[in-house]
């Protein structure tokens, strides 16, 4: 069978226990795959064959014996800033680029527990710090569907993966946007879960209370399978909320009908490209043919979202990445002369530039005198959205709008401007500072590149946003697109 | 009188006695080889989250309640954000704007006998650091990361002491507290309990504060002593002539019996504090709270201000006895075993058995003469079998051979002479012997009863009974 990178992962999971291929079949031909792409999409840190192959036969056996899980066989691939036992984790930093993991996060052990077989580690801006995977200190990623594109970020190594079908899953993150955005970009499906639905524990922190992993996949159905394997409560995350993780999938065939989508005033403003606006409302046509009724909520607070977000997460990275010192792990500088020397040496060769720059505006807001200014403000202004959702949530099941402003952009073409980068994120931050799931599909193309129609919902709403987007997805095709050159 | 007062506020450091440490499950035990205690937790790894001890709760609200303070119903921890080897994650883990433990306050008795209150302005919860090691590492730094997690909770008084006299009766107050309440082993030389103490001079009757230097890490009573003093006197000649004190932190040298300058404030830390992202705020209810209650033993003073009343001892010797529980039990085994004599026990215990714990540096649960066998020794002199003095050579044998009070009397033959004709008889001996003196004395030289006294004595070994002795002896030279 050679068409297995256009199955589903649903499907693919359903023919291995039905024991139509095999996953050392399976893993063998994506791991071609992948070796196919590196050089063009240098979506991959690390590739684990010799695991890969051994995990693959071990499923084989399990699948054999009729002792599968609900992931047994299946490739998959983690973001390099998963923590995974034996493997190198380098967040694509240079700080970690030695740095071998003693143990798993939370989420790899979930997952190997279901049977997964993780065939590598995938690329992505250096600690997570970016959204276009251009900071990673292994090189940018590009868009599978066009290589002078970047795939957007932080995950964009996850999403180029997981859009040229060299892997039918891979684990992300989403600080300010980094699963939905280079979802939207590559044309696949991202699922950032609330906050506290899958644990953080072994991911490594970039902004605590931001910080939530979640999937890349082709489609909501295959996202709704994933999440209910990656998700629970977690004794070792005290963040992590006990709360019964639903079915996802069993909750996937929930009638549309009826549902209240709300249309975020703010999302369709000056910023929004003329072209993208046009594939949202078409969208949004469809949710309405589905019996979806339609209405306009305004979040007056949310525009603030991308300043707040500017001083919540470079002051909790500054802190969070302070560890990195050269004295435990991790990239130390040649000799050393003093501590100082040894500090200032080993993170200013460690760290790359947008790193360091959040660093720094992280160690300024929470300096004395200016804490209350920024960081305090900061706080309460997050509240502010907190309530605006809430208040929209009390007459709408969901959000929708677009994902981001524009469609992929070239590689380089934001690098020298850091606020126009940070603008890219202006749709996705709001979910972050409020801690609500949300989900990015594709639902139409510009110019031949993808584009991502976001949907938000309440806390723990998970079902809901996937039952919505795979009812989208039985009537649309957009999902189905592979990028030429991967088909 | 001093033309300058003395304004000194402590900040103690006590050790949680948790099982293991305030945010990972590895082993709080001391003495353990270099980083054999430290798990990815500890040592910070990439990844790793912190997850709170619920015990290292229960016991600083343990000490709250003890102190009279408010519980906070919420409260949260911050990081503390500096760089230091010993530190594994470039923060410490504190309680920085909303403390577990609000203000409450502590009694302690001045020399004069004075009862003192002094204010204490919080109690938070935090986590130790590591240790940096240099001895047996010639050129390099090795670090310890044992430590590193350890729960401590910080004692932080208003400035209300106003001596380094005060400062230390409050500080030993405290660490009676901690080892009553079972929360803290209260082992200095292990660093289980230090403070810091903030000390600043002004002239006698100014109302605002002066400059203050902070002494830090002080780990014995006696250091906090010295280093106060030396501290007070310090700024005392700068200001005398003319100076000015320096904000800063100051480090005491016990060799040379001085403070000397660590880091000014120019050169502080900015801490950037912020809440910790990765713990939820600490929510305590009152059912919480009621349950911790319960759990207090009977505190220090209270049990003080029992013996005085139950036992009819003066509030000084209730002080002494309660000064430590496990002191205060052994008082009252003796007791329960000699109910009629509570005076007598204080006396003993107080004095030669306090003593001899001194003098071989033993703690009272050390197990040597068990109250049992003490109240053994005090039931003879009770009974008049021997006398007070022959007591404390009874009690010198026990100490060192371990045998009863009876089996050292019998063994040595030091039963009390009461035998009112063998009195008698060696009263009849020492006044034929001694005719000179006693015809002074029976032409007024009242001073010599003594020598009579002695005398007998002499001729007893000290086993005849005093009272006794007396008694005969005055009627005897009276003719």
């Amino acid at each position: 069978m050679s068409d297995w990178h256009t199955s589903t992962l649903t499907q693919l999971a359903a023919g291995l226990r039905a024991r139509k291929f095999s996953s050392a079949e399976l893993v063998r031909a994506y791991l071609q795959r992948i070796d196919a792409s590196q050089a063009a999409l240098n979506a991959f840190i690390s590739v684990t064959r010799e695991q890969a192959l051994s995990d693959a036969a071990v499923a084989d056996r399990a699948l054999a014996a009729g002792a599968a899980g609900a992931l047994t066989g299946v490739p998959i691939a983690h973001k390099d800033i998963f923590c995974t036992q034996g493997v190198r984790t380098t967040c694509g930093s240079r700080m970690l680029d030695n740095f071998v993991s003693p143990y798993d996060a939370t989420v790899v052990a979930k997952l190997k527990g279901a049977g997964a077989v993780m065939l590598g580690k995938t690329n992505m801006d250096e600690f997570a710090m970016g959204s276009s995977s251009e900071t990673s200190f292994y090189g940018p990623v590009r868009n599978p569907w066009n290589p002078q594109l970047v795939p957007g970020g932080s995950s964009g190594g996850s999403a180029a993966a997981v859009a040229a079908r060299l892997v039918p899953a891979a684990t992300a993150t989403d600080t300010g946007g980094s699963i939905r955005q280079p979802a939207a970009l590559c044309g696949i499906t991202g699922l950032k879960p609330t906050y506290g639905r899958v644990s953080r524990f072994g991911m490594i922190a970039f902004a605590s209370s931001l910080d939530q992993g979640g999937v890349l996949t082709a489609t909501a159905a295959d996202a709704a399978l994933v999440l209910r394997e990656m998700a629970g409560f977690d004794a070792n995350d005290s963040t992590s909320v006990d709360t019964p993780v639903p079915d996802y999938v069993a909750a996937l065939e929930r009638p549309l009908a009826g549902l209240k989508v709300g249309l975020l005033k703010e999302f369709f403003d000056e910023g929004l490209d003329a072209h993208n606006e046009r594939r949202i409302r078409e969208a949004l046509k469809v949710y309405e043919g589905l019996g979806a009724k339609l209405s306009e909520v305004s979040l007056p607070n949310l525009p603030l979202s991308v300043p707040v977000y500017y001083v919540v997460a470079p002051a909790e990275c500054s802190s969070n990445l302070a560890r990195y010192d050269g004295v435990r792990f991790g990239y130390r500088c040649e000799k050393p002369r003093d501590l100082a020397d040894l500090y200032r040496r080993s993170r200013g060769e460690g760290f790359g530039a947008e790193v360091k720059r959040r660093i720094m505006t992280g160690t300024y807001v929470l300096s004395a005198g200016y804490y209350d200014a920024y960081y305090l403000k900061a706080q309460r202004v997050r509240q502010l959205i907190n309530e605006d959702f809430r208040r929209a949530f009390g007459s709408v099941d969901v959000l929708m709008g677009p994902t981001t402003p524009t469609p992929a952009f070239a590689i380089g073409a934001k690098t020298s401007d850091p606020i126009t980068m940070y603008l890219n994120d202006i749709y996705t931050i709001g979910a972050n500072l409020a801690g609500l799931p949300a989900v990015s599909i594709p639902c139409g193309f510009v110019q031949q590149l993808p584009v991502g129609l976001q949907i938000v919902g309440p806390h723990f709403s998970e079902a809901r946003l996937l039952s919505a987007a795979h009812a989208f997805q039985r009537v649309t095709d957009w999902h189905t697109r592979v990028p030429p050159g991967y088909a | 009188m001093s033309a300058w007062e003395t304004v000194i506020g402590l900040e103690i450091h006590a050790q949680l006695a948790t099982r293991s440490k305030i945010f990972s499950g590895s082993a709080t035990a001391y003495g353990a080889a270099p980083n054999t205690q430290a798990n990815l937790v500890d040592l910070g790894y990439p990844g790793v989250l912190p997850v709170l001890n619920a015990e290292a709760v229960r016991m600083a609200v343990k000490l709250g309640l003890a102190i009279n303070a408010r519980i906070a119903a919420q409260s949260v921890f911050a990081r503390k954000n500096y760089f230091y080897p010993d530190l594994p994650k470039g923060y410490q883990i504190s309680q920085y704007e909303q403390p577990i433990v609000a203000a409450g306050a502590l009694d302690i008795v001045l020399d004069d006998g004075e009862v003192k209150r002094i204010g204490i302005t919080r109690a938070h919860l935090e986590e130790d650091a590591g240790k940096s090691l240099h001895e047996g590492l010639p050129g390099v730094t090795g670090i310890d990361l044992n430590r590193a997690g350890t729960p401590l909770v910080e004692i932080v008084s208003e400035p209300h002491l106003r001596s380094a006299k005060e400062a230390v009766a409050y500080m030993k107050k405290v660490h009676t507290l901690v080892r009553y309440l079972e929360i803290c082993d209260g082992n200095m030389q292990e660093g289980s309990f230090r403070c810091d103490a903030n000390v600043s001079v002004r002239r006698a009757g100014a109302h605002q504060l002066g400059t203050r230097a902070e002494i830090k890490n002080l780990n014995s009573f006696r250091f906090v002593e010295r280093a106060i003093n030396y501290e007070v006197a310090r700024q005392i000649d700068i200001l005398e002539s003319g100076g000015q004190v320096v904000q800063e932190t100051r480090l005491y040298d016990p060799d040379r019996g001085e403070t000397r300058s660590m880091r000014s404030k120019e050169e502080a830390n900015d801490y950037r504090y912020f809440p910790d992202p990765d713990l939820l705020p600490v929510v305590l209810d009152e059912a919480f709270i009621g349950a911790v209650r319960a759990t207090l033993p009977e505190l220090p003073d209270q049990k003080a201000a029992r013996f005085a009343s139950q036992y009819g001892l003066s509030a000084y010797d209730a002080g002494v006895l309660t000064a430590s529980h496990e002191l205060a039990a052994y008082y009252e085994e003796v007791v329960r075993e000699l109910p009629q004599e509570p005076k007598l026990a204080a006396n003993w215990i107080m004095g030669e058995f306090a003593a001899a714990l001194n003098k071989e540096n033993l703690e009272v649960g050390s197990g040597k003469l068990p109250p049992g066998r003490l109240a053994g020794l005090l039931r003879r002199i009770c009974d008049q079998t021997i006398s007070g003095k022959i007591a404390k050579e009874v009690f010198e044998a026990m100490w060192s051979g371990g045998a009863s009070a009876d089996a050292v009397i019998e063994a040595q033959g030091l039963r009390q002479i009461t035998d009112t004709a063998a009195i008698e008889r060696m009263i009849d001996e020492v006044m034929a012997r001694n005719p000179a003196q006693l015809a002074e004395y029976r032409a007024g030289k009242d001073k010599l009863f003594g020598f009579f006294v002695g005398q007998v004595m002499k001729a007893t070994a000290g086993k005849a009974n005093p009272a006794q002795l007396n008694e005969l002896l005055r009627r005897k030279l009276g003719g």
